[in-house]
């Protein structure tokens, strides 16, 4: 999960990273009020979980007060991405000398955490990997041995850093170190470091990744940021038909049904597990059909689970049509996937043989699936039909666009 | 021959009283893998399927030869179940737990690595060379069907579709010489990559077979080993998750199934496989015909 | 909803011997039988679906317990 920049930046404090004067508003009165406090010129910045905010207009400079109430009212009626901003951080305005890029993440090709230091800060570092290799280091470190600064050091130096610069960065990478180990991130960055005019060096802009799995060890902290639980910080706000798919998934502990995903099409899917969902996913749209949602069904959820999840899918408008489909599997039971579909779709009121436009799950029990689906005049098939040719056959039945 | 495991590889499941392994343990048996026993903390003394459990790994390793290790443990207690079975001198560990937190598989990983073990997952089903052993719950109750013996390495990120890819291989007429669920998290104890040089120096493997996603850079670890090293094995890919490209920052599927940069598309990650001479299938059922060709056996 | 897919018939003779019925609650892993309070048992309705086909039940009284298929032909 995602942490706003002024979340991020509490975090940076509380590890006595150097940070401009700042305050966090939610209206135009606000920030005048808060530019007045500040005193001098002040930077706006949109609080959104999205990158890309200067260029879509989301960071504004002000002068003083009346400035500043202009470009905040300016900046929360702006969204980026789709995403409407929390609040607007107003930033003491600094002369910056020179910047710097310093992120700690997990490096899955080399298996341990690493630091990622540039003294070409605030660009896009993915350019600076690219064109300016020499102004980038790259240190990995240990998770299982103690971390020590000399590692941050070695970071800042590879780059040529040396000085009074070098002390101050070091204790700056070493607490996003302590950061990125003590809240589980996946990615701690600060981008960019600042060194002002006066010589003092502070963070200037930070984006901090929380694993997901870990929101619960670190409740106390969320808590502590004003981060509710029901905030699920993805890439964008959940619809109500994937609000009503997670309930459905945390209402029964037995196996997986949920982690839906709407999309603006009509053919409901059914499908997992995981690999599965990707690969029928792409099938369907590959066939030329247009999904109302992704899912992954998986780990032998009951069936008043799957039932749930089915009767929820079917009775979105715009489903015409359910396809069901998994690989072949080795633990869900197709008899009970069988069972719960065609529960659900007469619960929510429809004919299994006319809703269900194809049931593709071979594997476990599956001699009682099909005598299940027969039965109920549903429309299956076994292994000898493949995963794109069952996506095909459902997208077919759909007829014209 | 196969790799990585034979008929002759014992080992021990640990967790072996949790529901999941429970039935693991009894597929694996009834496969006629040399499983000896499992571990669950005050369980001692008892029995799953006949064969006994104990209170520690040592219990096993201090009186018999323990090839392997299955971690089958909820997720807060895997890094410690992990760290036993290393402890324990045991050189194969295949960790099927997932939902493990990122700091805690990488600790593990590296510890694995500075001992030596050869660690699979975690978020796995594990290894299979069929007609001879399987240490995981990999194609579950119908193995048999799936996964018939022949010479196709299969290495997946995604367990379920191991099955589905070895099933197809099956219905081929190729078969598989070992499969191998090498788990869908973002730091995992075997690559592609790494697994690649054993596929390599087994008679019996002709040819490979993998399942990828966007997220991660494992794929072209892949394709670099497969132009530095002179590699004799023709290799297939699918690439699952085209419409991620469209969707950055979303997570889907595996904890390591995300775009967030360029490099993690689905469409540079083809292109990159392409380049270095692997086959990308469209379809599962495309697998096969393409290693088919590549093995010039035709259609 | 009435169960679809299972239905589980119980002998009366089961009923009494209330070590059996008391057995049958025990084994079945999804909460189809229930204690009727006085030392019989009972099916849940809203269970039945979830059978898992396992047998235990059968085993624990043989010929006394019949799970029935409703989509058996
Ligand atoms: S067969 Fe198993 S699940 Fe079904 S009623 Fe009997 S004990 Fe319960």
């Amino acid at each position: 999960m995602r942490f706003y920049e002024y979340e991020a930046k509490q975090l940076l404090e509380r590890h006595r990273v150097p940070l401009p004067k700042r305050k966090l508003v939610t209206d135009a009165d606000g920030a005048a009020a808060a530019a007045f406090d500040l005193g001098g010129p002040v930077v706006l910045k949109s609080q959104v979980l999205s990158g890309g905010r200067m260029k879509a207009g989301g960071v504004k400079f002000a002068e003083g007060a009346g400035q500043a109430k202009q470009a905040a009212a300016e900046i929360l009626k702006l969204t980026i991405n789709g995403l409407t901003p929390v609040g607007v951080l107003v930033e003491e305005q600094r002369t910056i000398a020179q910047e710097y890029f310093a992120a700690v993440t997990y490096d899955g090709r080399a298996k341990r955490p690493v630091i990622i230091f540039s003294d070409m800060g605030g660009i896009d570092i993915e350019e600076v990997a690219e064109f300016h290799p020499e102004h980038l280091s790259r240190t990995h470190f240990s998770a299982l041995h103690p971390f020590s600064d000399h590692i941050a050091k070695q970071a800042v130096a590879a780059v040529g850093v040396t000085g009074n610069d070098l002390t101050r960065l070091t204790s700056i990478v070493a607490a996003l170190v302590r950061i990125f180990f003590d809240y589980d991130m996946t990615l701690a960055e600060i981008n960019p470091i600042g060194r002002l005019d006066d010589g003092t060096i502070v963070a200037l802009d930070a984006h901090m990744d929380m694993e997901a799995e870990a929101r619960r060890t670190h409740a106390a902290l969320l808590q502590q940021l004003g981060v509710p639980e029901s905030d699920n910080r993805q890439a964008r706000p959940p619809t109500p038909f994937e609000i009503a798919a997670a309930k459905v998934d945390a209402a029964d502990t037995r196996g997986v049904a949920g982690n839906l995903t709407e999309f603006d099409g009509n053919l409901g899917l059914i499908i997992g597990a995981g690999g599965g969902s990707l690969t029928l996913f792409d099938a369907v749209r590959a066939a030329g059909g247009r999904p109302a949602n992704y899912c992954e069904i998986g780990g032998n959820p009951s069936v008043a689970k799957a039932a749930a999840l089915t009767k929820l899918i079917c009775q979105q408008p715009k489903v015409k049509k359910i396809a069901v489909m998994m690989n072949v599997v080795s633990n869900t039971r197709v008899d009970i996937v069988a069972r719960g579909v065609i529960k659900g779709c007469i619960e929510a009121g429809f004919d299994p043989a006319e809703k269900i436009a194809i049931f593709r799950i071979p594997g476990s029990w599956e001699e009682d699936g099909f005598q299940i689906l027969k039965k109920y005049g549903v429309d299956y098939v076994d292994r000898s039909v493949s995963m794109h040719e069952a996506a095909r056959r459902a997208v077919a039945k759909m007829g014209k666009r | 021959m196969s790799i990585l495991i034979d008929e002759s590889t014992t080992f021990i499941i640990q967790g072996i009283t949790g529901r999941e392994a429970v039935t693991m343990a009894r597929e694996v048996l009834d496969y006629g893998s040399k499983l000896i026993g499992g571990v669950t903390p005050g369980r001692k003394g008892r029995a799953v399927h006949g064969v006994p459990v104990e209170d520690t790994v040592r219990a096993f390793t201090e009186r018999t030869r323990v090839d392997a290790s299955v971690v089958s443990v909820p997720p807060g207690f895997a890094a410690d179940a992990v760290f036993e079975a290393i402890d324990a001198g045991i050189k194969l560990v295949v960790v099927v737990t997932e939902r493990i937190p990122r700091k805690q598989v990488a600790q593990f990983v590296e510890y694995a690595q500075e001992r030596g073990v050869r660690l699979i997952g975690p978020n796995c089903l594990g290894i299979i060379s069929p007609g001879k052993s399987k240490v995981g719950g990999v194609g579950g109750a119908n193995t048999e069907r799936a996964f018939k013996p022949g010479k196709i390495g299969v290495m997946s990120r995604s367990g379920g579709m191991t099955v589905e890819i070895a099933n197809s291989l099956s219905e081929s007429g190729l078969g598989i010489s070992t499969a191998i669920s090498i788990g869908g998290d973002a730091i995992i104890g075997s690559t592609y990559a790494e697994l690649m040089p054993l596929f390599d120096s087994d008679p019996q493997t002709a040819g490979i077979a993998i399942y990828s996603e966007p997220g991660g850079r494992a794929e072209y670890e892949l394709a670099e080993y497969m132009q530095s090293s002179g590699s004799r094995l023709p290799v297939v890919a699918f690439m699952a998750g085209r419409f991620m490209d469209e969707m950055p920052g979303m997570r889907f599927g595996h904890a390591g199934t995300i775009v967030e940069g360029k490099a993690d598309t689905a469409v540079e990650k083809i292109a990159n496989l392409e380049r270095a001479g692997i086959g990308v299938a469209e379809r599962i059922e495309d697998i096969p015909r393409l290693l088919k060709e590549r093995l010039g056996e035709g259609a | 909803m009435p169960a679809m897919f299972i239905r589980v018939d119980v002998d009366p003779a089961v009923q009494a011997n209330a070590a059996l019925c008391k057995q049958l609650v025990e084994v079945c892993p999804v909460d189809i039988f229930r204690p009727d309070g006085e030392g019989k048992v009972a099916t849940v309705e809203e269970n039945l679906d979830e059978c898992t086909l396992c047998d235990l039940c059968i085993q624990a009284a043989p010929g006394q317990v019949q799970v029935i298929k409703l989509y058996a032909t």
